[in-house]
């Protein structure tokens, strides 16, 4: 018999972030299908607001390891507090958010399980009571369905690929999973968070629209002239104007190791692609951007695809986008930014 | 005592992004079509690992890069014939079956046995890099269990930068939700560092750093030990290219705002 645990932590505002109560649907559903019973496994410096936000969704304990040693993200704490919820609930399943706190460590907590782990799952379910889950291999290219023997099996959801778990309020009995924090493991000490240095933030993973602004921005135009002001004035009024989200092609030190200037708003986080994000939005639209194999692989998860470009013959054009229009960006988001207006 | 750092980066090989790939099964698992035929790259964010490592042992006198790599032995030679042109390291070769189908926890087992038995490895001075994500696989395993393999807790992910401080400390930036980089600092190596991109570009191929290296790449290939990876309770139900490939519809010769107002309602949601 199966048993499930749904493991998160709180965010900067003491509560779980979406893509936990994503994670948390997708346990409790997989525990149902399977008809056994699911704990929830909260980390956090003080975990019961968390808790009491999830009071209904039918875990049969809400443990708890909390206190200022968790209160950031880190491996050494981190690592101690995932392996004792798994021990405490002594789950043959766990379920857990692709945060970047949770990517950092359930690897190292599977390994000290004597488990596994498989990340970034897209879909999991329980067909004729064998667990399986669905990822992607090769940078999105090909999709998988896979099933683990070995327990207990660490199953990281990907952000975007569930509904959240929604419900009532309700006070939760937490029971505290003590955990001892060696020195060795408090070498490391959490300093703040880092914004990109440009005056706003470009990148908003809930928006319906991502905006990719590929390098021909910064390149020679008709005229023989490059315009980088006027790119990144037509790019940062569309920004406010759609709320979109600003995705890149290539790695900045790609494109300033060729030599290329760059738009100034652009950090390493925007990039869109093989070595770069695959994010989750309803539609996106690229422009001055080739639609290359390795950048077109991070639009996996983008439902309607547009792009503008001057090539008939870009990569859009051979099938994977739905409209190419053939023309001059920057007199279409001038045009574009004028009708938004 | 010096203040060099021992730097042992972990990096597989996966074929060139450019190339198409196709799954096929094997009675050993899925592999990709013509797997052996593919040419291959050092995979991308364990390249910047690697140029990051090289950087970082220029400016920290009396320290030592390795490259640890387990791939197909032919495979290997292949792409260092490239890599070996780029910066200094001393290849630790391991010869066993490269790609995404492959267990994460057994590829750490080979890379933690390879690390351990690297000659004159000062602990107190390590640090372990590699990409946080391969570009086959894209689990963001490997290197965490190396690390818990080697019994090191201080591990960082999605790192993009690294400043060393004159006590030793340093700081590292890693990537997290919302396009911002977490900050945090360590008292000491030794550390897991899973790079993303970083900061540096590929650097020029220099035929001296070429010349140096190969005096140890080629014995290093030779003595590389042919092992297995074990997939205990791993079954692959099936795995599949997308079905989706588009009909684009293209748009050309028309008027700018045509164009600009069918985008417009298309953002809105009209059309
Ligand atoms: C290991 C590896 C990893 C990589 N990872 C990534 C990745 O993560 N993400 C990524 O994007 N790329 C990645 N690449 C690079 C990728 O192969 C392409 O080189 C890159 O996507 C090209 O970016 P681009 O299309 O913006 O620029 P370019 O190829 O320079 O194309 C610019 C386009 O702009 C168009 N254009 C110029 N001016 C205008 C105008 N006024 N109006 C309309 N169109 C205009 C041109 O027609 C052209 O198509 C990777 C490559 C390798 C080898």
């Amino acid at each position: 018999m199966e048993r499930v645990l749904f493991l998160g932590h709180t965010g900067e505002n003491g509560e779980l972030g979406r893509a936990a109560l994503e994670a948390l649907h997708a346990a409790a559903g997989l525990a149902e299908e399977l008809g056994c019973a699911f704990d929830a496994g909260l980390v956090g410096a003080d975990v019961q607001k968390a808790a009491n936000n999830i009071g209904s969704c039918g875990a049969s304990s809400f443990f708890a390891v909390s206190g200022v040693d968790f209160a950031e993200a880190r491996y050494g704490s981190d690592v101690l507090a995932a392996e004792a919820l798994c021990r405490k609930s002594g789950a043959t399943i766990v379920i857990a958010a692709g945060t970047s706190r949770w990517m950092r460590v359930l690897a190292g907590a599977a390994l000290r399980l004597g488990g596994r782990i498989d990340t970034h799952a897209t879909a999991l379910g329980a067909g004729q009571g064998a667990v399986s889950i669905s990822r992607w291999y090769y940078r999105q290219r090909m999709e998988a369905q896979l099933s683990r023997a070995v327990r207990p099996w660490i199953i990281v959801l990907e952000p975007g690929s569930a509904p959240a778990w929604q419900g009532e309020e309700k006070a939760a009995a937490l029971v505290d999973v003590p955990v001892e924090v060696t020195d060795a493991a408090k070498r490391t000490s959490f300093a703040g968070y880092r914004a990109p240095q440009a005056s706003e933030q470009t990148i908003r993973p809930d928006a319906e629209l991502l905006f990719v602004a590929g390098a021909g921005w910064t390149k020679k135009q008709a005229d023989g002239n490059i315009h980088i002001e006027e790119a990144s004035k037509l790019i940062l009024d569309f920004m406010h104007k759609s709320n979109a989200s600003l995705g890149s092609s290539k790695s900045l030190v790609d494109l300033q190791g060729e030599g290329q200037a760059v738009l100034p708003f652009l950090t390493h986080l925007n990039q869109i692609g093989q070595t770069g994000a695959t994010p989750r939005h309803a539609k996106g639209f690229a422009t001055c951007c080739h639609g290359e194999e390795p950048h077109v692989v991070g639009w996996r998860f983008i439902n309607e695809r547009r792009a503008v470009n001057t090539n008939p013959n870009c990569g859009w054009a051979q099938g994977k986008a739905d409209v190419l229009y053939v023309a001059d960006a920057f007199a279409v988001m001038a045009k574009v930014n004028e009708l938004l207006s | 005592m010096s203040k060099g750092y021992h730097i042992v980066v972990c990096g597989g090989i996966v074929p060139d992004p450019l190339q198409r790939l196709e799954p096929v099964s094997t009675p050993s698992g899925p592999a990709l079509r013509n797997e052996m035929m593919l040419p291959a790259v050092l995979d991308p964010w364990a390249a910047s690992a690697l140029y990051e490592a090289a950087a970082l042992a220029k400016k920290m006198p009396e320290s030592k890069v390795w490259l640890v790599a387990a791939g197909p032995k032919a495979k290997l030679q292949q792409v260092m014939m490239v890599t070996g042109q780029k910066v200094p390291f001393e290849l630790v070769a391991i010869d066993a079956p490269a790609g995404g189908f492959t267990e994460s926890f057994a590829v750490a087992g080979l890379l933690a046995a390879a690390i351990k038995s690297i000659p004159g490895l000062d602990y107190s001075r390590l640090l372990v890099f590699g990409g946080w994500e391969s570009a086959s696989r894209g689990a963001g395993s490997t290197l965490q269990a190396v690390g818990e393999l080697l019994e090191i807790s201080a591990q960082f992910q999605g790192v993009d930068e690294l400043a060393v401080a004159e006590d030793g400390s340093f700081t590292v930036l890693e990537r997290v939700e919302g396009g911002r980089h977490q900050v945090s600092k360590c008292s000491a190596a030794p550390a897991v560092l899973g790079w993303a991109t970083g900061n540096l570009a590929e650097p020029p191929n220099n035929p001296q750093v070429g010349m140096a290296n190969m005096r140890a790449i080629m014995p290093a290939l030779q003595k590389a030990k042919a092992e297995k990876l074990s997939a205990e309770g791993l079954s692959f139900q099936h795995v599949a290219l997308p079905a989706e490939q588009r009909e684009t519809r293209i748009v050309k010769d028309t008027p700018v705002d045509v164009i600009a107002n069918e985008i417009v309602d298309w953002l809105r949601g009209a059309n």
